[in-house]
């Protein structure tokens, strides 16, 4: 019994201590603070196409700043910037570039990955390289064949993912075919569209990048290839940028900055990588 | 010990009551919203639409469902019956226990194999076949589920069958028909209520089924044509609840096609003990 009692005593001491230790180093305009020192909840919301990434980014941050606890709250990009513009959240999240109403009432986009959606065919397919007029004229069913496009005389099976996933709602807009797509089939997951492609010679499918391998043929995009490299500097034309977003002259708490710092700084990158789109910086 | 057996008999009481609450719960604002006639027989589902007002229609997904079944229940009912006469009545014992062995291991096989199976065979055929862009087919669908409901009404049509009382087929034999006439015009007449619980079950397993349906029906909300790809009620919660955002109107809408299917479910479920009780009054008369 008063083994336990020692411990509890013990404990107790020690988390006082702890407590104390926290609330005596957390002066105001101190900056550059060492990580056990910043504390608190970051709270994310918005896009959920970034989902992955922010939940990657947040955990890879929490194992650096024990202390802090990233949220992610997916709203919508639309949402997510409007949340921080009236303060609700500390960081927004979209993913796609600000709209000029939003940079206008003061919001600052911070990119911070890219997404680059591949068009992928089977490998059988003869054709390597499409227009981006092209590929909405095939998902909007005005191509049915694949002579149309220079390849052989097959009908097009245009494949795609299911209504509410961020890919496709990325695809459409890009391409500029927003609710005007007519798909053969649908799938919940990329690896799904993937493993479609691959085993029929009339489809045709898009999917993230890092999803992309070797049992689908990758087109071309209006001549460019998808990479790393021209997603990353803005070649290859269906991608958009995932981005998080303040406000102007509203001061961030420590921790946020701290997070916002940590994601957009090169130690992130194999993170943001790992969640499966091109880091934007390093 | 009769605590005992009445706690573990209430825990299943509690577990329909839960889920049928939660479900009508979770189900009905969505409906409440979209309004019931706009909700069962609008003809559009767009849920994430940005460009125009989001469109909440299910009538594709019924009628997908609807006539999904019943082109199961059409081919797999009629083979399903006869392999049940040649079980009951025709086969020789040695023969009979291999093919019986066959129809239990195939009322084993995981629905996820068949569809798996559906994908990589049936679909590229069908493909080839008809000269489709992609064989995903409400077609390919009616296939896998006439072959996932046979082991169903095979069993259940061969007891009802076999539960015909003796004499009435050593009646008819003795008045001159054949064995053939005897089995469809006295022994099959006998069983029907035993027979139309075997093809209600097999509509039960139909219509309730996702994994196999998910992996060859297409899964675009169109409205249902033998060829093209399509969505059942199941398929359309299973394909869509992982990436609809929480609280949005879409997700809520997925609840509701919950609930009209545990609704049509719990309707054939109750015709199937209205069969099944007078079956088992006409077997004792």
């Amino acid at each position: 019994m008063n083994k336990k009692h020692l411990l509890a005593f013990f404990t107790a001491t020690v988390l006082l201590l702890t407590l104390a230790g926290c609330t005596g180093t957390k002066e105001p305009g101190e900056s550059n603070m060492p990580s056990a020192t910043v504390a608190g909840t970051v709270n994310t919301d918005g896009s959920t196409s970034m989902e992955k990434v922010v939940k990657a980014l947040g955990e890879a941050f929490s194992t650096e700043y024990p202390s802090v606890t990233v949220n992610y709250n997916g709203s919508g990009s639309g949402a997510g910037v409007e949340s921080v513009l009236n303060g609700s959240t500390d960081l927004g999240l979209a993913s796609r570039s600000l709209k000029e109403e939003e940079t206008a009432s003061g919001a600052v986009a911070h990119v911070v990955a890219l997404d680059g959606v591949v068009i992928v065919v089977n490998p059988e397919n003869t054709v390597s390289d499409l227009t981006v007029e092209q590929i909405a004229g095939i998902y909007t069913g005005e191509i049915k064949n694949w002579s149309e496009v220079g390849g052989a005389d097959m009908a097009i099976a245009a494949y795609g993912r299911e209504a509410g996933s961020g890919t496709r709602s990325a695809f459409e807009e890009i391409v500029g075919i927003k609710d005007a797509c007519r798909y053969a089939n649908e799938y919940s997951s990329t690896g799904d569209v993937i493993g479609a492609v691959s085993n029929n010679p009339n489809a045709i499918g898009y999917a993230s990048l890092a999803a992309v391998n070797d049992t689908v043929k990758a087109l071309k995009v209006g001549g460019v290839a998808c990479t790393e490299e021209t997603v990353r500097s803005g070649e290859y034309a269906i991608q958009r940028p995932f981005v998080i977003i303040t406000k102007e002259d509203v001061t961030l708490s420590t921790a946020a900055e701290a997070f916002l710092s940590y994601a957009l700084s090169a130690e992130a990158a194999p993170v943001i990588t790992a969640a499966g789109v091109v880091p934007a910086n390093g | 010990m009769h605590a005992v057996f009445l706690v573990c008999g209430l825990i299943a009481v509690a577990f329909v009551l839960l889920i049928t609450v939660y479900l009508i719960a979770s189900g009905l604002p969505a409906i409440m919203q979209v309004g019931l006639g706009n909700f069962l027989f609008g003809a559009v589902w767009e849920p994430t639409a940005t460009t125009r007002e989001p469109s909440f229609g299910i009538l594709p997904f019924l009628l997908t469902s609807i006539y999904g079944t019943a082109g199961a229940v059409v081919l797999g009912v009629p083979l399903g019956f006869f392999t049940a006469v040649f079980l009951a009545k025709a086969a020789p014992p040695k023969l009979a226990a291999v093919v019986r062995g066959a129809v239990e291991l195939l009322a084993g096989i995981p629905s996820v194999v068949y569809g798996l199976v559906g994908m990589l065979v049936l679909v590229p055929l069908l493909r080839e076949a008809f000269r489709l862009p992609a064989g995903d087919s409400l077609l390919a669908a009616m296939l896998v589920l006439a072959v996932m409901i046979l082991p169903s009404i095979i069993s259940v049509a061969e007891t009802a069958l076999r539960a015909v009382p003796r004499e009435y087929e050593e009646a008819s034999l003795a008045l001159g028909a054949t064995e053939i006439e005897t089995y469809f015009r006295v022994t099959a007449p006998a069983a029907k209520s035993g027979i139309a619980a075997a093809v209600v079950l097999g509509v039960g397993r139909a219509i309730g089924e996702a994994m196999a349906v998910l992996m060859v029906a297409g899964n675009v909300a169109n409205m249902p044509s033998l060829l093209t790809s399509v969505k059942f009620l199941t398929t359309a919660i299973a394909s869509e609840m992982s990436y609809a955002a929480v609280g949005s109107l879409q997700r809520q809408a997925l609840f509701s096609i919950g609930l009209v299917l545990f609704l049509f479910i719990m309707l054939i479920n109750a015709l199937l003990n209205l069969l099944l009780k007078r079956g088992g009054k006409g077997g004792r008369g």
